[in-house]
């Protein structure tokens, strides 16, 4: 099954694409859409799309039907158009996809009601007469994959499913320690990002996107970082800033600490510390955690 | 293997707890045995504002210099107290974020950003005077009157409750207290017709436990001090921090003017508790006693200074008294378990104070009231001191208060009452004739002075040629730190008032200096402009 593993290809594509996403929506605002329609067929988005075509060739070679595919498609396939969504859709409807008057993915809002073959058709061939392009290079295959991430903008693919939120909060503080590292409502650790507000701030397709590859994408605010003191152990925590002459951040005791560089014999960035819950809960977990998270949002929980 | 060892390191976090310690309000109370904290607006609850670190003192104050600034992005005034704990300095910019930094270099760990409602309101400044910290928690009051919550480690909001209406001209200014497990703060807005309280809060989860009306409702004692409805929106505001005596459990605010400030023919009476100290229970909110220091003010006398309590030997007893050098231009010394006036006086040129009755009240020379007739007030509206904290050290026994000498002439202009000004109660600035704030040069100065708590009387001064709105912040070093308008940042000899030591900050001082240590080494800071600066002796 394609995708089930993310292809080395991809995983470059991550953090770094975020930024330059934003990069992109400015440059929308200022230079207007013109300039929008044709940075998706250049630059990095372009990189990606080279990457595409091998995936294509295989999916026609095993014979599948692409229909077949996205009606059973998985987290992983939804990953996938996410990240063809990204690099090829959200130049121009944003990230949240809601930067086109009258259309707002992240609600489940289009101009009219739209199977999802007419969206993928749209997909591909785009809009004659308007700026929506068409994608020459994108096989229908993926178009679908990108449709199967439209559609989970609103709620996320599994918690859509029958994630339960109660034995989510019990997989979240029980057997997924996820409190070892993460705080609710003043409970569990200060290290990770807090999570009581989780569900006001991130959808549950972005949701499920961190538990299963936590490092896919990692905010500026939440990154680990690790100083060797000359005459110390080494120190790991999450980073609140540094400059040329310190280093602060909150280490895994919880503390506020500050280290002159000077005093340093290296520094420097952290893998995040997360692992995936991949290996470790069943999609039907994954499902119930995510499902708990969409439900935080600061008031009383489950 | 960084993963694991990341995740043993987490693993075992969970089993061993935070090894920095919790502030409990056990800390607080005893926070004289940690000088190299400071956990309270004024260091300690009894406000003496005394540091007992003495690596800076007379001998080496000459060594003192500038370790660090941190600007804030605000051009309001900097009147916070910082809240030192283990090396982290907490303090806030203005009007509502609250930063924390290290302590030791400045450097900012992080900041919370509060967006006040644009329906804030205040009669003299977006500002905030400070914080409050129990446990792992920070709290602040707003200029759109909420109270928050904040994770001290993560800058995180914890909750937010709402005290009062931003759109009925409360606010919240003053740093909070932090009693038992409560959380306690007053209101402001007194210039524009609020009807102060002061308020407590269950600390954990920001629910009200109890409200004293600075101002009484009809039916309960003092209502009938007012002239018809005027209590409802007497002013009578809250914005400075509480004394608390742990042994009689009576916590200690002095409150603000009436409202309308000047014209005190709408509301006749002696206006209680405006500009009193009222002593509350801190459990219940019950008012055990008060002392109101002008009746029927009608010159903007707030009692908003901080009561600092001290044990002495009052002329050859030992009692415990309160000192109050007071906006009106009068010293007093209360007995803070019964509030007994056991002595006033004048500290500034005075001309309206006739002595006490034999319940001590204020008695006014006959005539000296605010009408259409001009008169010479010394002191004038501005009074002889604000908000500005004093100190008081229990090495030499002096009471430090850092004020003002003026005088002005006051009268009332066209029909009162009328239009009221800008804010619905405020008396409307063209309807009182303000002389000039000052006359001469005689009156035209800011001083620092210690006084003796047994008379009253000056022991020594420092002038200053402009006015003064800074605290003083005495030491174990026999120092008293103080400043100005100016922006010198001084350092004064405490038994003498000999200047030793002055540092040009470039900026108003409008706070009240703190100092803390963080590895053995003394810091001093002092909020100047829009900065924080913190002093230490020189490494050699």
């Amino acid at each position: 099954m394609i995708g089930k593993r993310l292809p080395s290809w991809r995983r470059h594509s991550r953090s770094t694409d975020t930024t330059e996403l934003g990069f992109r929506i400015r440059l929308r605002s200022r230079m207007g859409m013109l300039t929008l329609i044709l940075r998706p067929f250049s630059g990095a988005m372009g990189a990606d799309l080279k990457g595409i075509i091998p995936i294509v060739l295989l999916v026609l070679a095993v014979g599948l039907a692409p229909h077949a595919l996205a009606q059973h498609s998985t987290a992983f396939d939804i990953e996938d158009g996410r990240r063809v969504y990204e690099a090829s859709c959200a130049n121009c409807h944003g990230p949240d996809g809601n930067l086109i008057a009258g259309i707002d993915f992240g609600h489940g809002v289009y101009r009219r009601p739209f199977s999802n073959e007419e969206l993928a058709d749209i997909i591909v061939a785009g809009i004659p007469s308007t700026p929506m392009p068409p994608a020459p290079g994108m096989s229908r295959e993926q178009a679908f994959r990108v449709v199967e991430y439209l559609r989970s903008m609103p709620t996320g693919r599994v918690a859509a499913a029958e994630g339960d939120p109660r034995r989510g909060r019990a997989v979240f503080e029980g057997k997924g320690e996820c409190l070892d590292c993460h705080r609710v409502d003043g409970v569990g650790s200060r290290v990770g990002p807090d999570l009581t507000r989780i569900g006001l701030l991130r959808r549950a397709g972005e949701l499920e996107r961190s538990l299963l590859d936590p490092a896919a994408e990692v905010q500026p605010e939440n990154r680990f970082y690790k100083v060797t003191p000359k005459n110390d152990e080494p120190v790991t925590g999450r980073l609140l800033n540094r400059d040329t002459f310190t280093v602060q951040l909150i280490d895994t005791d919880e503390r506020l600490r500050l280290f002159q560089v000077a005093d340093l014999r290296d520094h420097g960035f952290e893998e995040t510390p997360m692992p995936s819950v991949r290996d470790k809960l069943s999609l039907q977990e994954i499902a119930d955690v995510v499902s708990y998270l969409s439900s935080l949002r600061g008031e009383a929980t489950p | 293997m960084r993963m694991i060892s990341s995740r043993l390191a987490l693993a075992a976090l969970v089993v061993c707890g935070p090894l920095n310690a919790q502030v409990t309000f056990e800390r607080i109370l005893n926070a004289q045995r940690e000088p190299e904290n400071w956990l309270s607006y004024s260091g300690t609850l009894t406000n003496q504002r005394h540091s007992l670190l003495d690596q800076v003192n007379t001998s080496t104050v000459d060594a003192l210099e500038l370790q660090w600034v941190w600007q804030t992005r605000s051009l309001e005034k900097f009147e916070a107290t910082a809240l030192v704990v283990d090396g982290i300095l907490y303090t806030v910019q203005a009007p509502n974020d609250v930063v924390a930094l290290d302590a030791a270099t400045g450097r900012i760990f992080w900041t919370y950003h509060h967006e006040p409602a644009p329906e804030a309101r205040l009669c003299c400044g977006r500002v905030n005077r400070g914080l409050a910290i129990l446990g792992d928690t920070l709290y602040m009051g707003t200029i759109d009157a909420h109270l928050l919550a904040i994770d001290a480690k993560s800058g995180k909001l914890l909750w937010d409750t709402v005290v009062a209406d931003a759109a009925e001209f409360y606010s919240i200014t003053m740093a909070p207290n932090v009693i038992k497990d409560k959380v306690i703060v007053g209101t402001a807005g007194g210039d524009m017709g609020i009807r102060g309280y002061i308020a407590a809060f269950d600390a954990k989860t920001g629910e009200e436990v109890w409200r004293f009306y600075t101002i009484p409702a009809p039916g309960e004692p003092g209502n009938d001090t007012w002239s018809g409805d005027s209590w409802r929106e007497g002013g009578a505001a809250v914005w400075n921090a509480a004394a608390y005596d742990p042994e009689t459990n009576l916590a200690f605010w002095g409150t603000g003017n009436p409202a309308p400030d000047w014209d005190g023919s709408v509301r006749l009476g002696d206006n209680l508790y405006s500009n009193s100290v009222v002593a509350l229970d801190a459990d219940t909110g019950e008012l055990k006693w008060y002392y109101q220091f002008t009746p029927h003010d009608e010159l903007d006398y707030d009692s908003t200074q901080v009561p600092v309590l001290v044990d002495v030997d009052w002329r050859g007893t030992p009692r415990k008294v309160m000192l109050w050098a007071n906006r009106n231009g009068i010293m007093y010394v209360l007995d803070r378990v019964t509030g007994e006036l056991l002595f006033g006086k004048p500290y500034v040129k005075h001309n309206w104070w006739a002595g006490f009755d034999e319940k001590g009240r204020l008695r006014r020379v006959p005539g000296m009231d605010v009408t259409r007739e001009p008169k010479l007030f010394h002191p004038h509206v501005h009074g002889a001191i604000n908000w500005a904290p004093p100190a008081f050290s229990p090495r030499t026994g002096l009471y430090y208060v850092s004020h003002w000498e003026n005088s002005g002439i006051v009268a009332i202009e066209g029909e009162f009452p009328q239009a009221v000004g800008i804010h619905r109660r405020q008396t409307a600035m063209g309807q009182v004739n303000l002389e000039p704030f000052f006359n001469n040069d005689e009156e035209a100065y800011g001083v620092i002075r210690a006084y003796d708590p047994n008379t009253l009387d000056p022991v020594w001064e420092h002038r200053m040629a402009d006015i003064t709105w800074a605290g003083v912040l005495s030491t174990a070093g026999d120092l008293v730190f103080g400043g100005g308008r100016e922006g010198y940042f001084l350092a004064l000899d405490a038994r003498t008032g000999e200047l030793l030591w002055r540092a040009s900050l470039g900026g108003q001082i409008n706070s009240a200096p703190m100092s803390y240590s963080v590895d053995g080494r003394q810091f001093v800071a002092i909020a100047a402009g829009s900065a924080l600066f913190a002093f230490a002796l020189r490494e050699d």
